[in-house]
This record gives C-alpha cells, structure tokens and sequence, in this order.
C-alpha cells in the first residue's frame, strides 16, 4: 500500500509540474500586455515602462517561471498585477462562493441521485421506474446554464421569491448567503443527479443479480433487506467513481453557472483575470482548479481500495 | 422486438434526422433571412408571421434557430470527427504497443483530464480569439483523450477474446490483427461514444457561445441567443425558451440515439437493463 | 394567541430597520476598481468610488462640469497664465491624522510627474515647472507654457492630494481628506466606506455607503427590483428600464455623459481614405435605429462633440440616413458591392450589439462585413497602438477631446493641416466668443471630412430610490459624489 501511495503521488506532483508549465507557457504567448491594460490608452512609454518594471514583466520568462514555481512550493501564490494584493487573499475570497456552491450541489445530486436510482432498482420496469428513468433521459440533456435562465424566470421573475443574481455576502447571514445559492447550485445538480441515478440504478441491478444475493435472498432474506445489506453497499464503488468524475464537469460548470448567476466566485475570477491579462492569477487558479481534480481523482482511487478489499489486496493499479 | 427496432433507436433517430434536415434546409430556406434586421417589430410575441416571435433587433426566431442548428451541428461533427480521428489512433497504438508507450499515453490523457475543459477552452479562445473554428479547436483537444481511453479499453478487451488468441497463434502481426480483428470488433462502443460526444459537444459548443466564446455574430447560435435572451428577461421570457428547448431536444435525440445503438450492437450490454 | 402576538412583535423587530429613517446607502457599479487609487489606475470605477468621497483635489469638478474651489479655498491666476497661486484650506488631515499643507501639494505633484509615475495622466503635470512654498497655506505653481485646461485638469481624479505617510497602501487602503473613510473592501463584491467623524469641511448626512459590483444586466435589474441596491448611478441593462419606470418606487434618471460612440475608421486604409467612401458609410447607418436597438435612450450626434455643452453644432443631418446616396458614392469611389471590411468590437454592449446592427445596415447598401469581437486587451494592442483595423465602434469617453483630431499620429490616422491650424488657432486664442467660434468650425470641419463615423452621445442611465436626493442626473466625469446625498424622509 505505501508503495503505490508514494507512486501515486510522485505521478501526482509530476502531473501538477506539468500542468503548470503548460499554462504558463500558453500564457507567455497570449496577446496583450497587462501593464498597458491597467494604465490608461494615452499612457505615455516612460510610464509604461515603469509599471511593467514594478510588476517585474521586463524580466526573462524563465526567471518570472521559476520564481512562480518557488513561490507555489512555499505557499506564495504572488501578487495579482491588477488588484495589487497577493493572489491568495483574492482567491480566498472567492473560494467562499465557489467552494459552497460546489458542496451544495454534490449534496443535492448524491441526495436526488442515489435515492431515486435505489427506487427505480427496486421496482425496475414499474411505472415509478419509468417515469424516473424517463426524467433522467430528459435531465441529462438540459445544459445547466439554461436550467439557470429557467429557474431564474420562474422562481426569480414569475415567482419573485429568490434572486435572480448576485451574491449578498456571508456576513448578512448564512441564510441570506446560501438564498443566492440555491437557484445555482440547482441548476448544476439536477443533470448531475439525472447522470448519477441511472448510474446508481444500474449498478445496483448489477449487484442484485450477483450469486451472493440470490443466495441471501433464497436463505429467506426479505427483499428490503437484500437491497439495502448487500445490493447498496455494494454498488456504490461505481458511483463513488462517477461522484469523483462530475467533480470535474462540475468545476467547469461553475465557470458558466456563476456567469448565469453572476457570482463573485473563482469562476468569474478567472473570466476577468484572463481579460484584464493578471497573468499571475490566471496561473495560480488554473494550476488550483487542475490540482484539486488530480487530487479528488487520487482519493477516489484511495476509496476505491477501502470499499473494495481485493484492489488493495492486488496493490496495484 | 427486433434489435433494430428498439423505442430509444426509433425515437432518438427521428429527433436526431428532423434536427439535421432543419439544418440542412436551412442552407436553401428559412422563414426570413436569419440576420435581417428589422428594429420596428423587434420583441414580437409569436403569431403567424413569427412563429417563435422576434428577438430585440427584429429578427425572426425561427430563422435564427434553424440557422444555429447548422451551426451547432456543424461545430459539435467537426469536433468530434477531429477527436476521434486522432484519439482512436492513439488508444489503438497504446494498445498494441503497451509498455512506455502506453504509460506515458495514460499519464497524457490524465494531465488533459485534470483541466476543466471549458477553462482551457476558454484560454484558446482568448489566445487565438473567439469564434467557431476555435470553439471546435477547443472541444475536439477534449475530445482525443476520450477516445483514445475508450479505444484503447475496448481493444485490451477485445484482444483476450478467443478469435483474436486465435489470429495470434497463426503467427500474424500485432498491427495486422489489431487493423483486422480488434478494432472491428470495438466499432461498437466506438459508434456509440461517438454519439455521446457529439451530445457532449454540442453543450459545449452552446456553453461556449453563452459565454460569448463560440461561433460569432451576426450568424446565429444557440449558446448566443441565451445569452441575449437574459439581458431581456424582465420583458420577453419567451426568449430565453425556445434557444434552450433546441439543445435539451438535440442532445436528448443523441443520447437516446446512443442507448438505442448500444441496444442494437451490444445486446450483451443491456441484458442487465 | 399571546404567541403569535410574541411571533408579530418579533417579526416587526426585524423589518424595523427599513422604516427608521436611512442615513445609509448602498449603490450599484458595473465594473470592480483593480486598486482604490486614483492615480494608480485609469479605471474609470477607481474615481467612481473614490472621487469626491475619499479623496480630494485643490479643486474639484462639479454635475455641471465646472471647475469649483475644494481644498484650494480660491486661486489666482496671472495674466500670462504662467502662474497659478492656491490659497489652501487650513485645519486639513487626512483620515490617519496627517496635516494637508502646501508640502502635500508639493509632494503629490512632484510624485506624479516623476520619472516613477504611474500615473496614467502624467501629461496633466509635465508643464509644471516649479511648486512653491511662501507658507503652508499656500502653493504657487508655474508652468512652463499657458495651458488652458490645467485647473480643469488638477480637478480630475488622477490629481488628488495624497499623504507622504500613506500613499504607499492608497491602493487596498486609501487615506485622503475627504467626507468618507475607506472601511473595508470585499473584493468580486463590494468597498465600504463611513462617515469621517473628522472631517474639514460640512458632515455629509450619510453614516455609510457601500459600492456593490454588479455587471450583470440582469442581476442589477434584480438587485434593484428586490432593494438590494438603493441606487444604480450607471445602469446597466437599459433593455429593462421601461419596467423600472412604471414602478412608482423608483426614480429613473436619463442624463448625459461626454462618451461619444463613434465607428472608427482607419483613414489610412484603403479604401477609407477616400472621403466618399466614409461619408457613404454615414449616409448607410440610420443613427435612430441603431439608438432603437440599443434601448432607445442615446442621442444622435454629427460630430465628435455632446449636445447641450458649450459650443456645440449641431450636425446631425449632415448625413441622414440614405442607403441609395450611399451606394452611389461608393459606386463613384469605385468600391464594388461584396467589397469586403471588418468591424473590431471590444466589450460593452454598445459595440458588440451596436456591430451586429451596423453590420446589417452596411450589408443594405452592398458592403460584406466581418465581425471580429476583441478583448480590451486586444484591442489597445491592435487597434489603439498598430492601426490595425478597418472599421472599429467605441466610445470616446474624455471630455473636451478634439485635440486626438489634430494630433500627428493617432490610432484612426486622419492627419488633416487644415484641422490641425485651426485647432491650433483655438488653443492659442483666449476671448471666449472667439473660441465658441472656433469650436464651431472644428465641428464642421469632422463633420464635413466624416474622418469617423459619428453616432451617438452615450446616455447615462441612472436608476434609484425615488426617496434619494443630491445624486448626478449628468456624469461630466467619472464620480459618484456622495457629499450632498440624502433621504428624503
């Protein structure tokens, strides 16, 4: 076990490192200069130069690489050439939207999904079967960002009972904050859940048919219990996975969920730091946003192991 | 029921045809010319002349629509035949080479997965600037590495089957069985992640217009007149409905395609349905 | 029954907030300010946060657009115009307790036109030639050459006073002299600001103001509709204004701004450097439609200069719209129908939309057109620095701008001596009928050479509480001064 764990995460990091010199050097050759964005279009050359002095672009591209690297090591995400603060407040700031708003709606699709998946297992091929299946087809077509407009219109214009945008902030309250989430973190979980309860369906009719049940069950063990005991547990192996998968849909989604929404997030962070070119942060989220998907891939590699005791066994991947 | 004459094939197929003829008979016919302007009868509500209503410059809804059919389907084929036109190569060369080979073609397709798609996509527009050919740059890079996993899955599978061992045993070429016996025989769960990719695409070509990124105006798209329609929702809700019916139903049409092929090809793959 | 009458009294708690008298005010922007810094930035939302609010000037600019006294009481200016003397408030510190005195003149002058500036107007301080100090309540400034917008140009934002002890943090933490202390700053979401307890001059009503950054159009409708945001100076989304009008609870104000949208055109290109071809581009675009699309509210200009200000010509039907004129002067400049051109659209609304309407009026009259939107950062670089561009729509937001006619090299190359002589005739001359004259025929002159295509003046759409009183109807520059706001009630 500690061998593949030292493996895994020396290819971990390997992949980080290659992650970041491949943003970087996309960044090196985006058109635009930031210094000249941040002064005004009549700004004078001597200006210019200045600035770009400050900020340290007159120095050689692999020096400005190194020394982000070395930063990243020690925790020093730099400073924003825009917001003249260091990237990690900023990104701090905005984790506070996204992180919440990606939690919400994992809990929301795991909470839909394996319920109605369990159901439609239970009574495969009976009318509450189809209908859930039926929605699911039609749920895992829906683009969430269209989700986002519809239910901005029936539950922020016809029904004006939620906002349609925007984000109040924590310190008004966490029910004021978490009313701006709900219509967003919807939008992204329904055709989530959609995906995650077929999943969840079939792999516990997989499971079902399996001999050990068809034993428990002709030992006279009611169905209820076969379902819950042996089938469920069971069957979340896949579906573990598929969680672990839409983690990374789900990232993404938030770039275009919190554009609907127009949330203050990492997201929109993003959107702005590449047009104002705060190259710097453009890095550091980038760089953030594929960690943690190489991360989360990593641990659900992990929990793999600790739900099935025979790829531990193997040690290997 | 035949094989071939599964409800989700039937009903997927239809959706799927009637969307690409709408396409293609946008190329010789629409309502009204899909970009004219006519800013007297702008946000007219639906009736006989404008069946979907007109959008805030007077354009006719339905022209716009059939118009951004051609080029959603347009972007999402052209990404998607890029994809697998080089990642099924790929798969097929990891594995048949194995080793090295296929190691570092893994750890490859691993590195492109950590980044959230529409992110780079994003960064590839900005780069080379925003516009369809760059949308299906975008979402075809997506796509290689889908397809070079799926390949390389199925063709490891296929490959242990007893014909394959066979083939092998009268002493032919690793190359030759895998162009002759292995990939063949994968062409079915090829054919159906084909389909699931361009469902895929096609919200990714929609995504990227919303956010202002995919294919430009004045041609119509689908993402694009969301995005219009929202700064308009206050005062023609009907806007924002009828862009995003036409990808849900696409998509839908795709993925019910999808299932019903992998019904017809496979059947194994279902019995457990 | 007791319980309900707990539940009702504590119900009435929490909503009694909204009915005691406001001293509170929390106000929309669409864009975030990078810094808090006014002579940091060039950002327009820097100003609109921290003009008149945070920071302060000798002089400042007021609704009107005129030069008034702040923290100079008075000035008087010799009769060569060389020499500008200050008489300086006195008693004045800045939020840390700092003093303002002549030295702080000294020193944020000096700074800003020093070989380390940053500031994005250096221009504005390059004729001084010396600062000095007879005593701390007075600062005489010479300069090198009369310049007619100089006190205009010291009231701006980029040339507030700033402390020696503070300006290092100006940026995330600004200390000025004025009515508002900077009290926090959430950054994606919003700067705070109170009432400084200390300051110089009349206390301003409000306790506190929030800017909130919405860029949303449909989020800031929302926000306003549901009493988040008290006011939106600068509204962003004019396609819901008709709702917000019927709606007796707010007050929708339509003032002016100095952004003239213009389509610009590269004069040097073929073939736009063909005079019929440019006026046949303005006889093709029908101005009220396009103002139409847009939400109805701009006001169609003929040359580059806003109505209402001194001066102003108006030449709007010098081109009024006529596809069939239009055709045949392209025809006579031997452009071909199919002749192909791009337009480059930055960001806002106006160019990207405004394109597309463009675009299909220019396809009316034959013309192939090309839309290629474009990041500001992008377009600065191609457009603004290289020329490299046809046609281009975008707003010339600085007041007082014809000068960019005459200079010798500027993104649209129009390079013209004659208009160059006699902007040069309207600089050096000081009787003031003389220069209305003047700015007439500079008028004329663009109007008559249509080096750019000259659409419309930019509204400023304004949307707040119709209890909220002493906010700009007009925006002669970018500010939201807070000092006279106040409830009604």
């Amino acid at each position: 076990m500690s061998g593949f764990l030292v493996r895994r995460l020396a290819g971990l990091a390997l992949t980080l490192l290659a992650a970041s010199l491949v943003v970087f050097l996309v960044l090196q050759v985006l058109p635009g200069d930031p210094a000249s964005l941040m002064l005004d279009a009549q700004a004078r050359p001597d200006t210019l130069a200045a600035l770009r002095h400050q900020l340290g672009l007159d120095r050689p591209a692999w020096l400005r690489y190194v020394t982000w690297i070395g930063g990243l090591l020690t925790g020093d995400l730099g400073q924003s050439y825009t917001y003249s603060v260091p990237v990690a407040e900023l990104v701090g700031e905005r984790m506070m939207v996204t992180l919440p708003l990606a939690v919400l709606s994992i809990v929301l699709s795991t909470g839909i999904a394996i319920p109605v998946g369990v159901l439609g297992a239970a009574r495969r091929g009976r009318p509450a079967d189809t209908a859930a299946m039926g929605l699911s087809q039609f749920g895992m077509a829906l683009p969430n960002f269209w989700l986002g407009i519809l239910l901005i219109l029936t539950f922020a214009v016809a029904l004006p009972i939620l906002p349609a945008g925007g984000f109040v902030g924590w310190d008004k309250g966490i029910w004021a904050g978490l009313r701006c989430l709900i219509l967003p973190s919807l939008a992204l979980a329904l055709p989530q859940a959609a995906i995650l309860s077929r999943i969840t369906r079939s792999a516990v009719l997989e499971t079902l048919g399996q001999d050990y049940v068809r034993t428990a069950l002709s030992k006279g063990l009611s169905g209820q219990a076969a379902l819950w005991r042996h089938a469920v547990p069971n069957a979340l192996i896949p579906v573990v996975t598929v969680i672990g998968l839409q983690f990374s849909f789900l990232l993404a989604g938030t770039v275009i969920i919190e554009n609907v929404f127009a949330l203050p997030g990492l997201g929109r962070l993003v959107f702005q730091a590449i047009s104002q070119r705060d190259l710097i942060v453009v890095q550091d989220l980038v760089v953030l946003l594929a960690g943690s998907v190489i991360v989360v891939n990593f641990l659900v590699d992990l929990s793999y192991r600790a739900l099935d005791p025979r790829l531990s066994a193997q040690d290997g991947p | 029921m035949s094989r071939w004459r599964n409800r989700n094939l039937l009903i997927g197929g239809a959706i799927t045809l009637a969307i690409l003829a709408i396409a293609l008979v946008s190329l010789a016919w629409t309502p009204y010319p899909p970009t004219r302007i006519d800013i007297v009868h702008k946000l007219a509500t639906p009736s006989a002349a404008h069946w979907f209503g007109t959008d805030p410059f007077g354009r006719d809804v339905a022209s716009m629509l059939m118009a951004g059919a051609r080029s959603s389907l347009s972007v999402a084929l052209i990404a998607v035949v890029a994809g697998a036109g080089i990642g099924i190569p790929l798969g097929a060369l990891a594995a048949a080479r194995g080793g090295w080979v296929d190691a570092l073609l893994m750890r490859a397709t691993d590195l492109a997965f950590a980044f959230p798609a529409l992110l780079t996509a994003v960064m590839i527009t900005a780069l080379a600037g925003p516009g369809a050919f760059n949308a299906m740059l975008a979402i075809g890079l997506f796509n290689i590495p889908v397809f070079a996993r799926v390949t390389r899955g199925a063709a490891l599978a296929v490959r242990e089957r007893d014909f394959v061992m066979a083939a092998r045993a009268t002493g032919r070429g690793e190359w030759s069985i895998m162009a002759r016996h292995v990939l063949p025989n994968t062409s079915a769960v090829l054919l159906v992640q084909i389909t699931i990719q361009f469902a895929l695409a096609i919200i990714a070509d929609a995504g990227l217009a919303y956010v202002g990124l995919g294919t430009q105006p004045p041609f119509p798209s689908w993402g694009r007149m969301l995005n219009d329609a929202q700064t308009y929702i206050f005062r023609a809700p009907l806007l924002a409905v009828f862009p995003g019916l036409a990808i849900t139903l696409s998509v839908l049409g795709l993925n019910l395609l999808g299932d019903g092929l992998r019904d017809a090809l496979d059947p194994r793959l279902t019995a457990r349905r | 029954m007791k319980r309900l009458a707990a539940v009702l009294l504590a119900l009435s708690a929490l909503s009694a907030p909204a009915y005691a008298a406001k001293d509170s005010i929390t106000l929309g922007m669409p864009l975030e300010p990078p810094v808090l810094d006014p002579t940091a930035s060039a950002a327009a939302a820097v100003k609109e946060v921290t003009y008149g609010n945070i920071f302060q000037g000798l002089a400042r600019i007021t609704e009107k657009g005129e030069v008034a006294p702040l923290l100079a009481k008075s000035w008087a200016i010799s009769p060569d115009g060389l020499t500008y003397s200050f008489a300086l408030q006195t008693g004045v510190t800045f939020h840390d307790g700092a003093l303002f005195d002549c030295s702080t003149v000294k020193f944020t002058y000096e700074r800003a036109a020093g070989p380390d500036s940053t500031n994005s107007q250096k221009a504005f301080f390059e004729p001084i030639s010396s600062i000095a100090c007879p005593d701390p309540a007075t600062a005489v400034i010479t300069l090198k050459r009369p310049t007619g917008l100089f006190l205009n140009n010291m009231a701006s934002g980029d040339a507030v006073m700033l402390s020696p002890a503070s300006v290092a943090g100006d940026k995330t933490n600004p200390i000025g002299t004025g009515p508002f202390v900077f009290k926090r700053w959430i950054k994606g979401d919003r700067v705070e600001l109170e009432r400084n307890p200390h300051y110089w001059g009349t206390p301003v009503k409000l306790a506190s103001a929030t800017f909130r950054f919405i860029s949303d159009p449909s989020a800031a409708t929302a926000a306003i509709l549901a009493g988040d945001l008290d006011a939106f100076p600068l509204f962003p989304s004019p396609e819901s204004i008709d709702t917000l009008r019927k709606d007796p609870r707010f007050a929708v104000v339509i003032g002016t701004t100095q952004g003239k949208t213009i389509m610009s055109v590269n004069d040097a290109r073929k073939p736009f450097d063909d005079v019929r071809v440019r006026r046949a581009l303005a006889y093709a675009i029908d101005r009220n439609a396009l103002i139409e699309a847009l939400g109805g509210l701009g006001k169609p200009i003929g040359s580059h200069f806003i109505p209402g200000n001194p001066g102003y010509v108006d030449l709007v039907s010098t081109y009024p719209y006529d596809p069939e004129k239009a055709q045949k002067l392209l025809a006579e400049a031997g452009v071909k129908p199919g002749t192909e051109m791009t337009i480059k659209l930055p960001p806002p609304g106006y160019a990207r939309r405004g394109g597309e309407v463009i675009a299909a009026m220019l396809e009316q009259v034959g013309l192939k057109v090309k839309l290629v939107p474009v990041e500001w950062a992008q377009w600065l670089d191609q457009v603004f620095k290289q020329s490299d561009f046809d046609l281009t729509i975008i707003a010339h937001v600085e007041p007082n701008d014809l000068e960019i006619y005459a200079r010798d090299k500027y993104y649209f190359n129009y390079n013209n001596a004659d208009y160059r002589a006699l902007y040069h005739k309207f600089v050096e001359t000081t009787d003031n009928a003389a220069r209305l004259d003047l700015l007439g025929q500079l008028q004329r002159k663009l109007s008559e050479d249509e080096p750019n295509i000259f659409l419309f003046a930019l509204p400023k759409v304004g949307v707040w509480n119709a209890k909220l009183t002493g906010l700009w109807h007009d925006q002669p520059i970018f500010a939201n001064d807070l000092s006279n706001v106040a409830w009604s009630d």
